[in-house]
């Protein structure tokens, strides 16, 4: 009673504040949930029970028949438990990055291991599994090898760019940041388009690379420049003493920076390379313009068939809350992890 | 081996090579281009520019175009819609975020949570995604133009797009513009010299409502004079679709409503940082001088909140701009749409791919500019 008195009635503005949201909600979200959930239709061999509720209740039969397509894409039918093993690798790779605990070099080991493991299973063609091009890869495995990839190849390449824009050789420094600002003042889709059609053009007579590895390429290249902003701004955070005390020791340039200033900078900088990582992931469903059968491709494909022609928005949530699962948990852990690492600071721990 | 040793002359080395391998790869990459260009019987150049376009383009407000104009124009075209979506969208999104910031800083415990699940759940899902779903909303489950809903009068909500009053043009407006801008420039003259006044005098000058009363009045009187010549045009349903008023394609609107919706669930966190970033002693200090609540808001609040909001405020404005790029996958004829059209049909990726870059580059540039000049300012106001 206090607490409602203290956070919804405390005056007049507020109580009218909140009556109108009461009311609202009342009016929205009532008809909502009986759209969605009460009046829903979950499972239907055909379409025609869906049409019948249409404008009364959602038709979650959509999801229920194509989810295979909008998991896998159109990877061959009776091989699907491959990606289906991939995806569970690769959040099995997620959540253990995830805990401090497990900030370790068999870390990296993991990785590799996990990330050839995946090759093998996409492709296969060895150990007796069956050879699946990539031009059949597709759905939410698409999606999440296109953001992991992307990620696992830019981070080396953003490092070295954000140590270029902070090196104290001027050609390199000005070569950095033209890369970079190059890269972040134009919108995605125009380095997805030339990577679409100007990379063919670039490649010598004979040479053609898929088009998955051409939007990798365009994807890695973007996101590069992106987190390499990141890193230069956790390099920045550095106090200037450890890098003095390192020269002092007699540590050369690269050790100075591998031991002493990367640590530190990386260790600082990983709540917004964690946002970084959300925009990326979102950003790869970009990939649809120019052809990738992604998460969003298989599913707008979907409701393109005839029978499903009119269910978009039950697609469209469906899309919705498979990428918010995951943003949304990349952020809150973020989030936790940055409160964490400000605790540690402020005991004057490492930083 | 001894020159190796020296600092200088090593960095000199490493320099010239990082600039060798970058010029190499370029000169390769330009060679194989040049080779492919030739064989496939690519045209190189921007003489394409000239020659006749031979596609429609779905939307041209502002300037008149055919399918027998040239590409240039049908760029121009394509400039003009891009600018139009993102101005309108900085505005909208620009009010819309600052509610939704205030929202979350309310002392109301239900808005305050209903403002953080929208921009929990707007930042959350790809702005693809989100356009998909207002255009699938907008042309797919709006009732058709001849039962159109109509929640305000003369505002029509159809899968055709929104149809609402607009203003009926008169040669007077152009001259109303030009007299608020020249009340603007009075009003600032008049602020210098009340703020010059008061720092000698001590004497204080309403100096903002008297430019207010300037800058809206001299615009009003014209307009008054001159015998308020206001007609408005309502849409009307003329077969199967509305004329007459302001019509938003379900492109134009799909694009708005999602761009606006997804910065202004950044710009609300932007704000909500702002003025979080403005510690209690200085609202306590404003207090004690005792100053009033709104003084202190324009004094005290404001000019340090806004240190902190506007410079992640103009990166989302051209992110904004950059996003709205994204039309092409709803069929909005943006600059980039357009490009994309010319290039599959003369194949002269190069060139179309150019043009937007450098576009968005000199968008972006020169709001890099605008940014450091303004940090620069702040800068000599910091303690």
């Amino acid at each position: 009673m206090r607490w409602l008195r203290a956070n919804l009635f405390s005056n007049w503005p507020n109580t009218i504040a909140t009556l109108v949201i009461v009311w609202l909600a009342w009016k929205l979200l009532v008809p909502f949930f009986d759209w969605a959930l009460v009046e829903a239709i979950w499972v239907a061999s055909d379409t025609q029970t869906c049409r019948a509720a249409k404008g009364t209740g959602a038709c979650w039969a959509l999801i229920h028949e194509k989810h295979r397509f909008m998991l896998f894409g159109t990877y061959p039918f009776e091989l699907q438990w491959r990606p289906l093993l991939v995806i569970l690798i690769l959040l099995a790779l997620y959540v253990t990055s995830a805990l401090r605990s497990c900030w370790r070099p068999w870390l990296a080991v993991a990785w590799m291991v996990g990330l050839a493991a995946i090759g093998i299973l996409m492709w296969g063609g060895v150990l007796g599994l069956r050879y699946v091009e990539n031009e059949r890869w597709g759905g939410l495995a698409l999606t999440l090898l296109l953001a992991t990839f992307g990620i696992a190849l830019a981070f080396p390449l953003a490092i070295l760019l954000a140590l270029g824009r902070r090196s104290e050789l001027p050609v390199l420094r000005a070569l950095c940041v033209l890369y970079i600002e190059l890269i972040r003042g134009v919108p995605l889709i125009s380095l997805l388009f030339m990577a679409s059609v100007m990379l063919p053009l670039f490649l010598p007579e004979g040479m053609s690379i898929d088009k998955l590895l051409r939007a990798q390429i365009a994807m890695t290249l973007f996101a590069a420049a992106y987190l390499a902003e990141v890193v230069r701004g956790g390099l920045q955070a550095v106090p200037r003493g450890q890098l003095e005390a390192a020269q002092a020791l007699g540590l050369p340039y690269w050790r100075t920076t591998w031991l002493v200033v990367l640590p530190q900078a990386l260790r600082i900088s990983i709540p917004p390379l964690v946002n970084t990582f959300i925009g990326f992931f979102k950003d790869t469903s970009l990939v649809l313009i120019i052809g990738l059968f992604d998460l969003l491709t298989t599913v707008k494909v979907s409701i393109g068939e005839p029978q499903w022609v009119g269910f978009g928005v039950e697609a469209y949530i469906f899309v919705s809350v498979v990428y918010f699962v995951f943003c949304y948990a990349m952020s809150r852990y973020s989030q936790n992890l940055e409160l964490e690492l400000a605790r540690g600071a402020a005991r004057g721990g490492v930083r | 081996m001894q020159i190796l040793r020296s600092g200088r002359s090593r960095a000199l080395l490493f320099q010239f090579l990082a600039l060798a391998a970058v010029l190499g790869a370029l000169a390769y990459l330009v060679h194989n281009t040049m080779a492919n260009l030739e064989t496939r019987k690519i045209a190189s150049g921007f003489a394409f520019l000239a020659r006749e376009a031979g596609f429609e383009i779905g939307e041209s407000p502002f300037l008149a175009y055919s399918a027998a104009d040239h590409y240039g124009r049908a760029l121009l075209v394509g400039l003009l819609n891009t600018i139009r979506v993102a101005v309108v969208g900085i505005v909208l999104a620009t009010v819309l975020g600052t509610l939704v910031g205030l929202a979350r800083l309310s002392s109301n415990w239900l808005l305050a949570r209903l403002a953080s699940i929208y921009v929990e759940v707007i930042r959350n899902v790809p702005l693809l995604v989100q356009l998909f779903f207002w255009y699938v909303v907008i042309t797919e489950n709006l009732p058709g133009p001849r039962d159109a809903a109509n929640p305000l009068p003369n505002v029509f909500l159809s899968n055709r797009g929104i149809a609402m009053p607009g203003v009926e043009p008169h040669p007077l407006y152009g001259w109303l513009l030009i007299t608020f801008i020249a009340g603007l420039i009075v009003a600032g003259l008049v602020a210098r010299w009340a703020r010059a006044r008061q720092a000698r005098s001590g004497q204080p000058f309403a100096s903002f409502w008297v430019g207010c009363g300037i800058a809206l009045g001299l615009p009003l009187a014209v307009f008054l004079v001159a015998g308020a010549p206001l007609q408005l045009d309502a849409p009307q349903l003329s077969g199967f679709n509305f004329e007459g008023g302001v019509v938003l394609t379900p492109e134009y609107a799909t694009l708005l409503i999602g761009l606006v919706t997804y910065t202004a669930a950044f710009i609300g966190e932007i704000v909500r940082a702002g003025i979080l970033a403005v510690q209690r002693g200085q609202f306590e200090a404003a207090n004690a001088l005792g100053l009033s609540r709104r003084l202190t808001l324009r004094l005290v609040v404001l000019p340090q909140a806004l240190r902190v909001i506007i410079p992640p405020l103009t990166s989302q404005y051209l992110n904004l701009t950059k996003n709205s790029s994204l039309a092409v996958a709803i069929g909005y004829p943006d600059l980039v749409s357009i490009a994309n059209t010319s290039i599959n049909q003369n194949g002269q990726a190069i060139e179309g791919i150019a043009i937007i870059m450098a576009v968005y580059l000199s968008v972006s540039l020169s709001i890099s500019a605008f940014m450091n000049w303004y940090n620069q300012r702040l800068a000599l106001v910091e303690r």
